[in-house]
């Protein structure tokens, strides 16, 4: 990346993998298991996080020096609701059938740990930009944890991706189901989710060692 | 960290501030919007109404309304009548579907009488009676309009929610299910309220039979499902006494 210096750049990277805010900082969990039963659903949660939580760490990063330190979580608290309001103001005025479609999601941004976890342990702390990069990385490794278990929860629970019947027809009996495939309902309920990113955090320690976590 | 931050007074004053500051703005945004959003909301009403009597956008598999900017259009052309119901006294207000569910419902807690809208449409010479009902789903309000003809077999529905989970209780929304509702009774063959059941146990996976008052639930909205059972059955009951009447 010839835009970002390597410091930069890395932050972007790590969240992606070794610094991933799901799978190792064990944050946002609520959120993975909560709307994960279908792709669409996850695609549209990464991207509304994005947005709040680049902008979010701007705006801390940028109040950081007057934020008193005794009231600091309040205050980020306010600014993360804030923001989300007045999205979702703006989209309900605006772009009415968008904002139907995110009015389950304002209230988990709004309550979702990634946000208040990165405006405290990086924005408060640092520039601007840097806090914008770490926001975007932060939200993409979110994005990817919850794209892989919104894949395989709407894949094996419905058969069908973005609302696509890939698998064919489990009514007509077409594709798969000829063959006597079954959707496995047991999918689509939330425990299955928390089965779906600890077999990710499996993989991803077996992958790298040094991310095992000593007793 | 500085210590002019840590002060106790200036930790007040900087609270007071932006919670002033926070509250104006958010204050202004919601009474400056507020039009538009009251605007989009009632459109929405018309689009939803149209929708349940089949006058819609859709194609193979989405559930489409009308476009927005003919929503009033074709309101005004497919919805001939629109009555309000209360007890026995039966009059026209052509704001009848402006009326607030959620209120008279409310009113009819307090021992009043009840104001209940029904929208009668006319399409390809056939009369719809659109009814609105409301109820609650696993994390908060659910509602629709069920489109019947005069002996109360279901022509369309539509759901919607406020905050049921994706891809689980939110699915209410989708063709698939909503569509199953089509050509179901609502009575019995000696005219009594019967309701339709959102049921498990997948005994009608195609959903051929219509007269077993059941349509086939959804994989882990069992509660939301259950609240569409329910305001189906308080809802609709309210309004057999007038499709008596157009008997007589």
């Amino acid at each position: 990346m010839g835009l970002l210096s390597k410091k930069d750049a890395k932050l972007i990277t790590d969240p992606l993998t070794d610094n991933n805010p799901i799978t190792i900082q064990v944050l946002g969990i609520c959120s993975a298991l909560a709307i994960t039963a279908e792709l669409k659903a996850s695609i549209v949660m990464s991207v509304s996080v994005l947005f709040v939580l680049g902008l979010g760490n701007v705006v801390i990063s940028l109040m950081r020096n007057i934020i008193p330190s005794k009231i600091r979580i309040i205050v980020q608290l306010i600014v993360v609701a804030t923001l989300v309001i007045i999205v979702d103001l703006v989209l309900k005025a605006f772009a009415y059938e968008l904002s139907k479609t995110l009015s389950v999601f304002v209230g988990l941004i709004i309550t979702n740990c990634i946000i208040m976890g990165r405006f405290e342990a990086f924005a408060l702390g640092n520039g601007p930009w840097k806090s914008f990069l770490d926001g975007v990385g932060n939200s993409l490794g979110y994005a990817v944890i919850l794209i892989i278990v919104g894949f395989f929860r709407e894949l094996l629970g419905s058969g069908t991706l973005l609302g696509i019947k890939v698998l064919g027809d489990p009514i007509e009996k077409t594709g798969l189901y000829a063959f006597g495939y079954e959707n496995n309902g047991f999918m689509l309920l939330s425990p299955m989710a928390l089965i779906v990113v600890g077999l990710i955090i499996w993989v991803q320690r077996s992958r790298n060692q040094a991310l095992i976590e000593e007793n | 960290m500085s210590k002019k931050t840590d002060s106790n007074s200036y930790t007040m004053i900087f609270a007071v501030g932006m919670v002033l500051v926070v509250g104006s703005l958010l204050a202004f945004l919601a009474s400056s919007l507020k039009p538009n959003i009251d605007e989009n909301k009632r459109i929405e009403k018309q689009q939803n109404i149209l929708y349940a009597m089949g006058v819609n956008e859709n194609d193979d598999s989405n559930a489409i309304f009308v476009s927005t900017t003919v929503a009033e259009e074709e309101f005004q052309k497919y919805i001939t009548r629109q009555l309000v119901i209360e007890g026995d006294n039966i009059s026209e207000d052509e704001k009848a579907y402006m009326i607030d569910v959620k209120k008279e419902k409310s009113k009819a807690k307090n021992g009043e009488v009840r104001r209940l809208p029904l929208f009668v449409g006319e399409k390809d010479g056939k009369t719809f009676y659109v009814a609105p009902i409301r109820g609650k789903g696993l994390w908060d309000a659910i509602w629709g309009y069920v489109a019947m003809d005069e002996n109360m077999i279901v022509q369309g529905a539509y759901f919607d929610h406020k905050g049921e989970t994706p891809g689980l209780g939110a699915n209410i929304k989708y063709r698939f299910f909503m569509d199953d509702f089509k050509g179901e009774h609502l009575l019995d063959a000696a005219g009594d309220f019967k309701g339709i059941r959102v049921a498990k146990g997948n005994n009608d996976p195609k959903n051929d039979e219509k007269t077993d008052y059941e349509v086939d639930a959804i994989a882990g909205a069992t509660i939301t499902g259950d609240g569409v059972s329910a305001m189906i059955k308080s809802d609709l009951k309210l309004y057999v006494d007038y499709f008596k009447t157009l008997k007589q």
